[in-house]
């Protein structure tokens, strides 16, 4: 018996030993890991983050945006916007090839857009590109977008993922979401949904690089063991969400963590479709009421920075211009005065983002200062998603997506003919203006001085109040130089990456 | 023997029925669907007809008991249907992570009764000495911590003080390398046999002490067998009924998927492949997945049933016998 089981035993040791030297042998491949997994393959319908991640290194749009949002070529080598704002138009970057090695050409860009476009397709991110009516293809590598209105931020609204340039033979076979033909630096091999996807580097890719033979996109459902395994060596590179996760990294010298200040932005949402909050000086009061470093403190350890509605670097101003943005609480008695104390409600999703309960448990207490009962629903995410499109809510704890554009940012939910109107339930014909003179004004100091004055109006009207925008982390061993942090957190660098281990 | 068979396999018709209805209604009832689930707030950016053509292309568009009748008719024959997220067959994605789960729950099982039913059967020969009163503490502790304590004080001393993660998100299947898969596998098994091996040592010890004061039991030793032969022999066959339930339920249990054991240790198994359907509203891989463990627990009842008869042999399923 003890014979039998020394022999067990010995086998299950060099069974082990033989794992592990198995394991090792990931060589010039950058090995990455994250929590949430892509959720599709079609870079034009898909809006979640976690499927942005895998599709911009595989799909490439005309435009990008670089570490500092500027708008860079991509597939476009340059564009003329007209004085008018009224035509845009685009020159293809030639010999650039698609991964079943056909040539990119400006049929192909007409193609995409025309996917885009129809409502067949069910590209959310079709909204942004309405201002398209007609496409010419002067020669194979010149695309001129005829606009029906000035439209200056359709380029900045060009360099996402959702703009992507696929092979108009893909589309005409209907045949999409299966192949992913892109023309990007990475070529998908294989996606083995919440395990592993594998990407190999396209050495025929038009700019300088992938430097490294390819990339494996592992999940790791829990933040802490990402964490564990990059600590371990396990790993090279890291996307983290959390901030109380990702600040465990601070003084860690053996690995780089870069924090970027995100566009997103989280905000405590009001409705002022329903009473009291319909009532201006309500909103007011509660705007004054809450110490927004406070709720930036206690929910996230500070990790981040107070901010007006505009996230965007070059539209940020001084928030102390804002309405209320230090906390005044007599101010807010005051506008109070007459105000019956009264009870709503919070809607919260649930662990999205990991900091939503405490920002709602921050905001509760501060509110309670003036006689408002703050009471926290948290929701499943769908459950949340789905009465918050509805508009079905008192007020809402949110992390909201931002965009490089001011105009693209927020069209949706602060113009009369907003897609978002219906969340945010408020019209006002001052927003309205600024937003359609923003949208065709193209000197950026105007728009700024545009921008300015509707922030600051937002703020003061108060149907929402904007708190902070934290950090897009990520974090990776020290070998792995040439990464630049992107503040909406692209990962289109890889191809720069080099790892000198 | 037979008969009984048939009318136990007949029985499973309408229980699986029956869940198939419930898990299609209650998935449907519940707030939210694959639209909002995959594009969030960004749903909101859809006009009319975008979302009626992705209403269209899901199958959502039409009617509910269209949709029950069109799946049920497929499932008969094995055909559950494709996944919306994932874009593959149901039936694709349960095998490829039922293996994971069953060996799992394999080793759990077997580490929980290797564990479990000596010290089980020690502590009751040993009945008030200092052994036992050590057994009843460790199996009050496994029976107290939770999977997911456990889980993470494993991962947390493995990777502080050995520098060594279990899993860093690059699963092998057994067949792929059997050495990786087991030193991915054993921590997780570990985590979850460990409070298995705490109930299976209470079982154990309070079924033997029952039997070990029967009649037979004083007859064998009044034989003069020997004490190792009365308790292996004699005492523990009888004590083992209520075991084998046990096991037959956390059999049962462990199959159906541990979301959070294999979260926490990144294995690609049903709980989780399940739980992420439920999130994203996935309805064919939800009612594949649910009906696919429904199945397999009423299966593992039947097996434990007829266990049953082969430890003890008064119960028995043929005809015209109790």
């Amino acid at each position: 018996m003890l014979k039998w089981m020394r022999l067990l035993l010995m086998v299950a040791v060099l069974m082990l030993g033989l794992g592990s030297a198995l394991a090792q042998d990931s060589g010039n491949t950058l090995i990455m890991a994250r929590a949430a997994d892509t959720t599709g393959l079609d870079p034009h319908t898909q809006t979640a983050f976690a499927s942005l991640r895998l599709l911009e290194l595989v799909y490439e749009p005309l435009v990008i945006l670089d570490a500092n949002l500027n708008i860079v070529p991509a597939l476009a080598e340059s564009w003329t916007f007209a004085d008018d704002a009224m035509t845009l138009t685009m020159n293809l970057r030639q010999g650039v090839k698609f991964h079943d090695g056909s040539d990119l050409t400006a049929a192909d860009v007409v193609a995409s857009f025309n996917r885009i476009l129809n409502e067949e397709t069910g590209a959310a991110a079709r909204a942004n590109y309405l201002s398209i009516a007609s496409m010419d293809t002067p020669d194979d590598y010149t695309v001129v977008f005829n606009l029906s209105v000035a439209d200056v931020p359709l380029l900045a609204a060009m360099a996402s993922v959702n703009a992507s340039i696929v092979p108009s033979e893909v589309i005409e076979s209907g045949d999409f979401a299966a192949s992913a033909i892109g023309t990007g630096p990475f070529i998908l091999d294989e996606w083995i949904p919440e395990e592993v996807t594998r990407l190999s580097a396209n050495a025929e890719w038009w700019g300088e690089g992938p430097f490294v033979d390819g990339i494996e996109m592992r999940v790791i459902p829990d933040e802490a063991s990402i964490l564990a395994a990059l600590r371990a060596g396990e790993i090279d590179f890291a996307l983290l969400n959390d901030p109380l996760v990702a600040t465990l990294l601070n003084g860690d010298s053996s690995i780089t963590l870069n924090a970027v200040p995100a566009l997103a932005y989280h905000v405590f949402q009001l409705n002022p479709s329903r009473a009291p909050m319909d009532n201006l000086a309500v909103r007011q009061a509660m705007s004054c009421a809450i110490d927004r470093q406070e709720v930036l403190d206690t929910a996230s350890l500070g990790e981040g920075t107070v901010t007006g509605p505009l996230t965007i670097p070059a539209y940020q101003v001084d928030t102390s211009g804002f309405f209320c943005y230090q906390k005044d609480l007599d101010r807010a008695r005051e506008l109070m005065a007459g105000v019956e104390p009264f009870t709503i409600k919070a809607i919260v999703a649930n662990a999205e983002p990991p900091t939503a309960l405490s920002e709602a448990q921050s905001i509760q207490a501060q509110l309670a200062e003036i006689g408002i009962t703050l009471e926290i629903e948290p929701l499943e995410l769908s459950v949340y998603v789905d009465r918050w499109l509805a508009g079905d809510f008192d007020s809402a704890i949110a992390l909201n997506g931002g965009r490089p554009d001011p105009y693209t940012m927020y069209a949706r939910y602060w113009t009369s003919a907003g897609n978002l109107q219906v969340v945010t339930n408020y019209i006002d014909e001052t927003l309205d203006s600024l937003m359609a003179a923003g949208r065709a004004e193209p000197s950026l100091e105007n728009r700024l001085e545009i921008f300015t004055q509707f922030q600051q109006h937002l703020t003061e009207v108060s149907p929402w109040i904007w708190l902070y925008n934290g950090f897009e982390y990520t974090a990776h061993q020290p070998y792995v130089v040439g990464f630049e942090p992107n503040p909406t957190d692209s990962l289109y660098s890889f191809a720069k990456v080099t790892l000198e281990r | 023997m037979r008969r009984y068979l048939v009318q136990r396999v007949l029985a499973f018709l309408p229980i699986l029925i029956g869940v198939s209805l419930l898990v299609f209604m209650a998935i449907r009832l519940i707030p939210g669907d694959v639209i909002t689930a995959t594009l969030g707030t960004e749903a909101g950016m859809l006009t009319d007809t975008q979302r009626e053509s992705l209403r269209r292309y899901y199958g959502l568009d039409r009617p509910v008991t269209e949709q029950y009748v069109n799946w049920i008719t497929r499932a008969v024959v094995g055909d559950l249907g494709i996944s919306t997220r994932h874009g593959k067959p149901v039936t694709e994605l349960i095998a490829e992570r039922f293996p994971v789960t069953l060996q799992l729950a394999l080793m759990a099982v077997t580490l929980g009764l290797l564990v479990g039913l000596p010290l089980g059967i020690i502590a009751a020969v040993r009945y008030n000495s200092i052994l036992d009163l050590l057994v009843r503490v460790l199996a009050l502790a496994g029976l107290v911590m939770p999977g997911f304590l456990v889980g993470t004080l494993i991962i947390f001393v493995l990777s502080t003080v050995f520098g060594f993660l279990p899993n860093a998100g690059n699963f092998a299947r057994f067949n792929e390398n059997p050495g990786l898969n087991l030193q991915q596998m054993i921590f997780p098994a570990i985590t979850l046999g460990f409070a298995f091996s705490a109930s299976i040592m209470r079982m154990t010890r309070s079924s033997m002490l029952e039997v070990l004061g029967e009649d037979y039991v004083r007859t064998a030793r009044s034989k003069g067998l020997r004490e190792r032969q009365v308790v292996t022999r004699h005492a523990l066959r009888n004590a083992l009924i209520p075991v084998v339930t046990l096991v037959g339920v956390e059999m049962g249990y462990l199959l159906g998927g541990t979301f959070i054991i294999e979260t926490l240790f990144s294995l690609p198994g049903l709980g989780r492949l399940l739980i992420n359907a439920i999130s994203q509203r996935d309805y064919a891989l939800v009612q594949g997945a649910t009906l696919f463990i429904a199945f397999t627990f009423v299966l593992i009842n039947l097996v434990i049933d007829l266990l049953y008869a082969a430890v003890d042999p008064r119960i028995s399923y043929e005809r015209n016998r109790a």
